[in-house]
Protein backbone atom coordinates (compact mmCIF):
# COMPACT_ATOMS: atom_id res chain seq x y z
CA UNK A 1 0.00 0.00 0.00
CA UNK A 2 3.12 2.76 0.27
CA UNK A 3 3.20 5.29 -1.78
CA UNK A 4 -0.31 6.27 -2.60
CA UNK A 5 0.61 9.88 -0.86
CA UNK A 6 3.55 10.14 -3.22
CA UNK A 7 1.94 9.19 -6.30
CA UNK A 8 -1.27 12.16 -5.53
CA UNK A 9 1.68 14.17 -5.26
CA UNK A 10 2.41 13.65 -8.66
CA UNK A 11 -0.81 15.20 -9.77
CA UNK A 12 -1.38 18.00 -7.84
CA UNK A 13 -1.20 21.68 -8.79
CA UNK A 14 0.96 22.54 -5.65
CA UNK A 15 0.91 26.51 -6.63
CA UNK A 16 -2.89 26.18 -5.04
CA UNK A 17 -3.06 26.66 -1.69
CA UNK A 18 -2.59 23.76 0.41
CA UNK A 19 -4.60 22.25 2.51
CA UNK A 20 -7.38 22.40 0.20
CA UNK A 21 -10.20 24.61 0.98
CA UNK A 22 -13.04 21.56 2.12
CA UNK A 23 -13.85 21.53 5.68
CA UNK A 24 -12.86 18.66 8.30
CA UNK A 25 -13.93 15.26 7.09
CA UNK A 26 -15.35 16.12 3.77
CA UNK A 27 -15.75 13.45 1.79
CA UNK A 28 -14.58 15.83 -1.34
CA UNK A 29 -11.65 15.25 -0.62
CA UNK A 30 -11.11 11.12 -0.88
CA UNK A 31 -13.27 11.40 -3.78
CA UNK A 32 -10.18 14.10 -5.38
CA UNK A 33 -7.36 10.82 -4.24
CA UNK A 34 -9.69 8.30 -5.76
CA UNK A 35 -10.48 10.33 -9.01
CA UNK A 36 -6.15 10.57 -9.09
CA UNK A 37 -5.40 6.57 -8.71
CA UNK A 38 -7.88 5.95 -10.82
CA UNK A 39 -6.56 8.10 -14.04
CA UNK A 40 -3.12 7.17 -12.75
CA UNK A 41 -4.11 3.08 -12.87
CA UNK A 42 -5.58 3.78 -16.11
CA UNK A 43 -2.37 5.34 -17.49
CA UNK A 44 -3.78 8.56 -19.02
CA UNK A 45 -1.19 11.42 -19.76
CA UNK A 46 -2.56 14.53 -17.80
CA UNK A 47 -2.70 16.07 -21.22
CA UNK A 48 -5.61 13.72 -22.43
CA UNK A 49 -7.46 14.29 -19.64
CA UNK A 50 -10.46 16.80 -19.30
CA UNK A 51 -12.23 17.53 -15.82
CA UNK A 52 -15.74 19.63 -15.88
CA UNK A 53 -17.18 20.71 -12.67
CA UNK A 54 -20.22 23.21 -12.60
CA UNK A 55 -20.65 24.98 -9.01
CA UNK A 56 -20.02 23.89 -5.32
CA UNK A 57 -18.07 22.81 -2.78
CA UNK A 58 -17.71 20.07 -5.30
CA UNK A 59 -16.72 22.22 -8.44
CA UNK A 60 -13.21 22.73 -6.16
CA UNK A 61 -11.77 19.78 -7.50
CA UNK A 62 -10.37 20.48 -10.92
CA UNK A 63 -8.43 23.62 -9.49
CA UNK A 64 -5.97 21.02 -7.10
CA UNK A 65 -5.42 18.37 -10.08
CA UNK A 66 -3.14 19.04 -12.93
CA UNK A 67 -5.36 18.04 -15.86
CA UNK A 68 -7.23 19.78 -18.25
CA UNK A 69 -9.78 21.92 -15.77
CA UNK A 70 -13.01 23.76 -17.18
CA UNK A 71 -14.76 25.23 -14.00
CA UNK A 72 -18.22 25.81 -15.43
CA UNK A 73 -21.60 27.83 -14.21
CA UNK A 74 -24.16 25.76 -11.61
CA UNK A 75 -25.60 22.76 -13.34
CA UNK A 76 -23.89 23.49 -16.90
CA UNK A 77 -21.05 21.20 -16.32
CA UNK A 78 -22.14 18.60 -18.54
CA UNK A 79 -23.28 20.88 -21.89
CA UNK A 80 -19.42 21.92 -21.64
CA UNK A 81 -18.65 18.43 -21.26
CA UNK A 82 -20.82 17.05 -24.31
CA UNK A 83 -19.18 20.50 -26.56
CA UNK A 84 -15.46 19.43 -25.60
CA UNK A 85 -16.43 15.56 -26.33
CA UNK A 86 -17.70 15.89 -29.63
CA UNK A 87 -15.15 18.35 -30.60
CA UNK A 88 -11.97 16.22 -29.76
CA UNK A 89 -13.39 12.47 -29.05
CA UNK A 90 -9.79 11.83 -27.99
CA UNK A 91 -10.07 13.12 -24.48
CA UNK A 92 -11.19 11.71 -21.88
CA UNK A 93 -13.67 13.69 -20.21
CA UNK A 94 -14.86 13.22 -16.26
CA UNK A 95 -17.37 15.61 -15.41
CA UNK A 96 -17.76 16.24 -11.51
CA UNK A 97 -21.48 17.93 -10.33
CA UNK A 98 -22.73 17.87 -6.83
CA UNK A 99 -25.69 16.86 -5.88
CA UNK A 100 -27.61 20.18 -6.38
CA UNK A 101 -25.55 20.83 -10.02
CA UNK A 102 -26.53 17.23 -11.26
CA UNK A 103 -30.15 16.63 -10.41
CA UNK A 104 -31.51 20.30 -9.24
CA UNK A 105 -30.20 23.09 -11.75
CA UNK A 106 -29.23 20.59 -14.00
CA UNK A 107 -31.40 17.59 -13.83
CA UNK A 108 -32.42 18.47 -17.58
CA UNK A 109 -28.80 17.67 -18.93
CA UNK A 110 -28.25 14.60 -16.50
CA UNK A 111 -31.05 12.74 -18.08
CA UNK A 112 -30.54 14.17 -21.48
CA UNK A 113 -26.81 13.23 -21.59
CA UNK A 114 -27.73 9.60 -20.52
CA UNK A 115 -30.30 9.89 -23.23
CA UNK A 116 -27.69 10.35 -25.92
CA UNK A 117 -25.50 7.83 -24.10
CA UNK A 118 -22.43 10.12 -25.54
CA UNK A 119 -19.23 8.73 -23.64
CA UNK A 120 -18.04 11.16 -20.34
CA UNK A 121 -17.77 9.80 -17.00
CA UNK A 122 -19.74 11.45 -14.60
CA UNK A 123 -19.13 11.69 -11.12
CA UNK A 124 -22.30 13.26 -9.04
CA UNK A 125 -20.63 13.27 -5.32
CA UNK A 126 -24.28 13.58 -3.22
CA UNK A 127 -23.98 15.08 0.16
CA UNK A 128 -27.61 15.27 0.34
CA UNK A 129 -27.56 19.19 0.57
CA UNK A 130 -26.06 22.79 -1.13
CA UNK A 131 -22.82 22.69 0.70
CA UNK A 132 -21.60 25.64 -0.66
CA UNK A 133 -24.13 28.15 -0.22
CA UNK A 134 -25.41 27.35 3.43
CA UNK A 135 -27.33 23.60 3.53
CA UNK A 136 -30.22 24.19 1.89
CA UNK A 137 -32.41 21.31 0.69
CA UNK A 138 -31.46 19.55 -2.38
CA UNK A 139 -33.78 16.70 -4.68
CA UNK A 140 -31.74 14.72 -2.52
CA UNK A 141 -32.37 15.31 0.58
CA UNK A 142 -34.06 12.68 2.59
CA UNK A 143 -37.37 12.82 4.20
CA UNK A 144 -37.66 13.88 7.13
CA UNK A 145 -34.48 15.38 7.55
CA UNK A 146 -33.48 18.98 8.65
CA UNK A 147 -31.41 21.39 6.35
CA UNK A 148 -31.57 25.02 6.67
CA UNK A 149 -34.53 24.93 4.18
CA UNK A 150 -36.41 22.29 6.07
CA UNK A 151 -35.68 23.43 9.91
CA UNK A 152 -38.94 21.27 10.77
CA UNK A 153 -38.24 18.09 8.62
CA UNK A 154 -38.11 17.67 4.51
CA UNK A 155 -41.68 16.99 3.29
CA UNK A 156 -40.55 15.95 -0.17
CA UNK A 157 -39.16 12.19 -1.54
CA UNK A 158 -36.01 12.13 -2.83
CA UNK A 159 -34.19 11.65 -5.72
CA UNK A 160 -32.62 7.94 -6.29
CA UNK A 161 -29.92 9.57 -8.47
CA UNK A 162 -28.96 6.03 -9.78
CA UNK A 163 -32.07 5.22 -10.59
CA UNK A 164 -32.85 8.36 -12.78
CA UNK A 165 -29.64 7.78 -14.92
CA UNK A 166 -30.55 4.11 -15.12
CA UNK A 167 -34.24 4.98 -16.37
CA UNK A 168 -32.81 7.99 -18.88
CA UNK A 169 -30.68 5.46 -20.54
CA UNK A 170 -27.68 5.67 -19.26
CA UNK A 171 -25.30 2.29 -19.94
CA UNK A 172 -23.37 2.39 -17.21
CA UNK A 173 -24.68 3.18 -13.55
CA UNK A 174 -22.85 2.32 -10.44
CA UNK A 175 -23.08 3.60 -6.84
CA UNK A 176 -20.53 4.08 -4.25
CA UNK A 177 -19.41 5.41 -0.86
CA UNK A 178 -15.95 7.38 -0.26
CA UNK A 179 -15.75 4.92 2.81
CA UNK A 180 -14.92 2.40 0.49
CA UNK A 181 -11.86 4.18 -1.32
CA UNK A 182 -11.02 0.89 -3.37
CA UNK A 183 -14.27 0.41 -4.50
CA UNK A 184 -14.62 3.83 -5.43
CA UNK A 185 -11.25 4.08 -7.11
CA UNK A 186 -12.82 0.68 -9.39
CA UNK A 187 -15.93 2.25 -9.98
CA UNK A 188 -14.69 5.45 -11.40
CA UNK A 189 -12.00 3.95 -13.71
CA UNK A 190 -14.35 1.55 -14.90
CA UNK A 191 -17.06 4.27 -16.06
CA UNK A 192 -14.00 6.15 -17.64
CA UNK A 193 -12.97 3.39 -19.84
CA UNK A 194 -16.63 2.66 -20.62
CA UNK A 195 -17.38 3.61 -24.14
CA UNK A 196 -20.95 5.30 -23.98
CA UNK A 197 -22.03 7.56 -20.78
CA UNK A 198 -21.29 6.09 -17.29
CA UNK A 199 -22.37 7.62 -14.01
CA UNK A 200 -21.00 6.94 -11.01
CA UNK A 201 -23.18 8.58 -7.92
CA UNK A 202 -20.21 8.95 -4.71
CA UNK A 203 -22.01 9.35 -1.29
CA UNK A 204 -20.00 11.56 -0.03
CA UNK A 205 -20.58 13.07 3.72
CA UNK A 206 -21.29 16.71 4.37
CA UNK A 207 -20.73 17.26 8.06
CA UNK A 208 -20.30 20.80 8.53
CA UNK A 209 -23.80 21.53 6.38
CA UNK A 210 -26.27 18.67 6.84
CA UNK A 211 -24.56 16.54 10.10
CA UNK A 212 -24.46 19.31 12.27
CA UNK A 213 -28.22 19.49 11.55
CA UNK A 214 -29.22 15.90 11.50
CA UNK A 215 -28.08 14.35 14.98
CA UNK A 216 -24.40 13.72 14.08
CA UNK A 217 -21.77 14.95 15.94
CA UNK A 218 -18.69 14.89 14.45
CA UNK A 219 -17.91 13.89 10.62
CA UNK A 220 -16.53 10.70 12.00
CA UNK A 221 -20.31 9.32 13.29
CA UNK A 222 -21.27 10.10 9.79
CA UNK A 223 -18.71 7.68 8.19
CA UNK A 224 -19.76 5.06 11.13
CA UNK A 225 -23.28 5.62 10.03
CA UNK A 226 -22.16 5.58 6.38
CA UNK A 227 -19.82 2.29 7.09
CA UNK A 228 -22.89 0.70 9.05
CA UNK A 229 -25.90 1.46 6.60
CA UNK A 230 -24.15 0.47 3.34
CA UNK A 231 -24.72 -3.08 1.51
CA UNK A 232 -23.47 -4.56 -1.38
CA UNK A 233 -26.12 -5.10 -4.15
CA UNK A 234 -25.97 -8.82 -3.85
CA UNK A 235 -26.31 -8.60 -0.08
CA UNK A 236 -28.89 -6.07 -0.26
CA UNK A 237 -31.28 -8.72 -2.81
CA UNK A 238 -31.15 -11.03 0.41
CA UNK A 239 -32.26 -8.92 3.01
CA UNK A 240 -35.68 -9.17 4.40
CA UNK A 241 -37.82 -6.20 3.38
CA UNK A 242 -38.05 -4.73 7.33
CA UNK A 243 -34.18 -4.13 6.42
CA UNK A 244 -33.81 -2.54 3.19
CA UNK A 245 -35.61 0.65 4.47
CA UNK A 246 -32.48 3.24 4.41
CA UNK A 247 -29.96 0.92 3.86
CA UNK A 248 -27.13 2.39 0.88
CA UNK A 249 -26.92 0.17 -1.96
CA UNK A 250 -23.76 -0.16 -3.51
CA UNK A 251 -22.30 -2.04 -6.64
CA UNK A 252 -23.21 -1.84 -10.79
CA UNK A 253 -26.53 -1.08 -11.56
CA UNK A 254 -26.45 -0.92 -15.10
CA UNK A 255 -23.72 -2.33 -17.84
CA UNK A 256 -24.21 -2.26 -21.05
CA UNK A 257 -22.45 -2.93 -24.17
CA UNK A 258 -22.66 0.07 -26.66
CA UNK A 259 -20.68 2.67 -28.44
CA UNK A 260 -21.09 6.44 -27.30
CA UNK A 261 -22.58 9.50 -29.54
CA UNK A 262 -19.01 10.88 -30.50
CA UNK A 263 -18.27 7.20 -32.22
CA UNK A 264 -21.89 7.22 -34.10
CA UNK A 265 -20.93 10.29 -35.08
CA UNK A 266 -17.58 9.82 -36.49
CA UNK A 267 -18.93 6.59 -38.08
CA UNK A 268 -21.86 8.72 -40.01
CA UNK A 269 -19.26 11.24 -40.83
CA UNK A 270 -17.00 8.28 -42.43
CA UNK A 271 -19.68 6.72 -44.48
CA UNK A 272 -21.15 10.36 -45.55
CA UNK A 273 -17.35 10.91 -46.91
CA UNK A 274 -17.42 7.31 -48.45
CA UNK A 275 -14.31 6.33 -46.23
CA UNK A 276 -15.56 3.33 -45.60
CA UNK B 1 -3.48 -5.43 1.30
CA UNK B 2 -2.43 -6.27 4.68
CA UNK B 3 0.92 -6.76 5.93
CA UNK B 4 3.12 -7.82 8.84
CA UNK B 5 3.51 -5.45 11.91
CA UNK B 6 6.81 -3.67 11.81
CA UNK B 7 7.33 -3.46 8.22
CA UNK B 8 5.99 0.34 7.88
CA UNK B 9 6.30 3.61 9.22
CA UNK B 10 3.62 6.31 9.51
CA UNK B 11 4.30 10.13 8.72
CA UNK B 12 1.44 12.64 9.24
CA UNK B 13 1.52 15.84 7.44
CA UNK B 14 0.65 18.19 10.41
CA UNK B 15 0.29 21.21 7.82
CA UNK B 16 -1.74 19.35 6.51
CA UNK B 17 -3.99 18.03 8.49
CA UNK B 18 -7.20 19.44 9.79
CA UNK B 19 -7.83 16.95 12.37
CA UNK B 20 -11.00 15.00 11.01
CA UNK B 21 -10.40 12.45 13.08
CA UNK B 22 -10.92 9.59 10.72
CA UNK B 23 -7.67 7.42 10.46
CA UNK B 24 -7.99 7.72 14.85
CA UNK B 25 -11.45 6.21 14.91
CA UNK B 26 -11.14 3.58 11.70
CA UNK B 27 -7.40 2.23 12.40
CA UNK B 28 -7.16 -0.77 13.12
CA UNK B 29 -4.21 -1.19 15.44
CA UNK B 30 -5.29 2.59 16.97
CA UNK B 31 -1.71 3.66 15.54
CA UNK B 32 -2.93 7.57 15.64
CA UNK B 33 -4.27 9.65 18.53
CA UNK B 34 -5.69 13.63 18.31
CA UNK B 35 -3.48 15.44 20.04
CA UNK B 36 -3.96 18.64 22.47
CA UNK B 37 -3.64 20.36 18.96
CA UNK B 38 -6.19 18.23 17.50
CA UNK B 39 -4.42 17.26 14.92
CA UNK B 40 -3.56 13.37 14.35
CA UNK B 41 -0.09 11.99 16.23
CA UNK B 42 1.33 9.08 15.50
CA UNK B 43 1.56 7.19 19.16
CA UNK B 44 2.35 3.54 18.03
CA UNK B 45 4.44 2.92 14.94
CA UNK B 46 5.18 -0.72 15.98
CA UNK B 47 1.61 -1.88 15.67
CA UNK B 48 0.71 -0.74 12.03
CA UNK B 49 -0.52 -3.27 10.02
CA UNK B 50 0.34 -1.65 6.53
CA UNK B 51 -3.43 -2.03 5.55
CA UNK B 52 -3.20 1.05 3.65
CA UNK B 53 -6.86 2.23 4.82
CA UNK B 54 -5.50 5.53 6.63
CA UNK B 55 -3.24 6.65 3.17
CA UNK B 56 -6.59 6.52 1.33
CA UNK B 57 -8.87 7.35 3.45
CA UNK B 58 -7.62 10.99 4.44
CA UNK B 59 -9.53 13.29 3.11
CA UNK B 60 -6.47 15.90 3.08
CA UNK B 61 -3.47 13.68 1.77
CA UNK B 62 -1.66 14.21 5.26
CA UNK B 63 -1.04 10.28 5.91
CA UNK B 64 1.95 8.04 4.25
CA UNK B 65 2.50 4.67 5.38
CA UNK B 66 5.98 4.09 4.12
CA UNK B 67 8.49 0.89 3.90
CA UNK B 68 10.07 1.26 6.73
CA UNK B 69 13.56 0.50 5.57
CA UNK B 70 13.38 3.50 2.81
CA UNK B 71 13.63 7.45 2.90
CA UNK B 72 10.80 9.32 3.40
CA UNK B 73 11.05 11.70 -0.27
CA UNK B 74 11.26 13.95 2.20
CA UNK B 75 14.35 12.53 3.99
CA UNK B 76 16.01 11.56 1.11
CA UNK B 77 15.71 15.01 -0.42
CA UNK B 78 17.04 16.28 3.47
CA UNK B 79 19.82 13.67 3.00
CA UNK B 80 21.32 14.70 -0.27
CA UNK B 81 21.04 18.57 1.02
CA UNK B 82 22.99 18.08 4.44
CA UNK B 83 24.89 21.01 5.42
CA UNK B 84 29.15 19.78 4.96
CA UNK B 85 30.98 17.62 7.15
CA UNK B 86 34.67 18.98 8.01
CA UNK B 87 35.47 15.99 5.65
CA UNK B 88 33.50 17.81 2.87
CA UNK B 89 35.34 20.99 2.92
CA UNK B 90 38.38 18.74 3.73
CA UNK B 91 38.13 17.08 -0.11
CA UNK B 92 36.81 20.39 -1.68
CA UNK B 93 39.78 21.73 -0.63
CA UNK B 94 42.30 19.13 -2.13
CA UNK B 95 40.01 19.04 -5.00
CA UNK B 96 40.77 23.19 -5.64
CA UNK B 97 44.63 22.73 -4.73
CA UNK B 98 45.26 19.37 -6.58
C1 LIG C 1 -27.19 29.79 -11.74
C2 LIG C 1 -26.81 29.70 -10.31
N1 LIG C 1 -27.77 29.49 -9.38
C3 LIG C 1 -27.45 29.38 -8.08
C4 LIG C 1 -26.15 29.48 -7.67
C5 LIG C 1 -25.81 29.38 -6.22
N2 LIG C 1 -25.19 28.12 -5.85
C6 LIG C 1 -23.87 27.97 -5.81
S1 LIG C 1 -23.37 26.46 -5.31
C7 LIG C 1 -24.98 25.95 -5.13
C8 LIG C 1 -25.35 24.57 -4.63
C9 LIG C 1 -24.24 23.60 -4.58
O1 LIG C 1 -24.70 22.40 -4.10
P1 LIG C 1 -24.23 21.02 -4.71
O2 LIG C 1 -24.30 21.09 -6.19
O3 LIG C 1 -25.00 19.94 -4.04
O4 LIG C 1 -22.68 20.93 -4.36
P2 LIG C 1 -21.96 20.81 -2.95
O5 LIG C 1 -21.58 22.21 -2.57
O6 LIG C 1 -22.91 20.20 -2.00
O7 LIG C 1 -20.77 19.96 -3.23
C10 LIG C 1 -25.85 26.99 -5.46
C11 LIG C 1 -27.34 26.88 -5.40
C12 LIG C 1 -25.15 29.71 -8.67
N3 LIG C 1 -23.85 29.80 -8.35
N4 LIG C 1 -25.52 29.82 -9.96
S1 LIG D 1 -19.71 22.57 3.26
FE1 LIG D 1 -19.95 20.36 3.17
S2 LIG D 1 -19.51 19.79 1.03
FE2 LIG D 1 -18.70 21.87 1.38
S3 LIG D 1 -16.53 21.56 1.98
FE3 LIG D 1 -17.74 21.68 3.86
S4 LIG D 1 -18.22 19.53 4.35
FE4 LIG D 1 -17.58 19.58 2.19
S1 LIG E 1 -2.04 1.45 7.43
FE1 LIG E 1 -2.95 3.14 8.59
S2 LIG E 1 -5.00 2.41 9.21
FE2 LIG E 1 -3.79 0.60 8.58
S3 LIG E 1 -2.86 -0.17 10.50
FE3 LIG E 1 -1.36 1.22 9.55
S4 LIG E 1 -1.76 3.20 10.50
FE4 LIG E 1 -3.57 1.93 10.91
Amino acid sequence: MAKVTQLIHNYLRHSKRFPHVFCPGCGHGIVLGSLIRSVHSLGLAKDDVVLVAGIGCSGRIPVYVDFNSVHTTHGRALTFATGIKMANPRLTVIVIMGDGDALSIGGNHLIHAARRNIGLAALVLNNHIYGMTGGQSSCTTPLGSYSTTTPFGQLEEEFDISRVAKVCGSSFVARTTVMQARHMDKMISTAITHPGFGMVEIISPCHTQFGRKNRFKTSVDMYRWLQKKSVSLDKFQELPPEKRKDAVVTGIFEQKDCIGLEEKHARMRRELRGET
Amino acid sequence: MSGKKGETRVKIFRDWCKGCGICVAFCPSQVMKLDNQGKARVVQDDECINCGFCEIHCPDFAIMVHPREELTPFEAYIEEVRPATREDLQKTRNNSTG
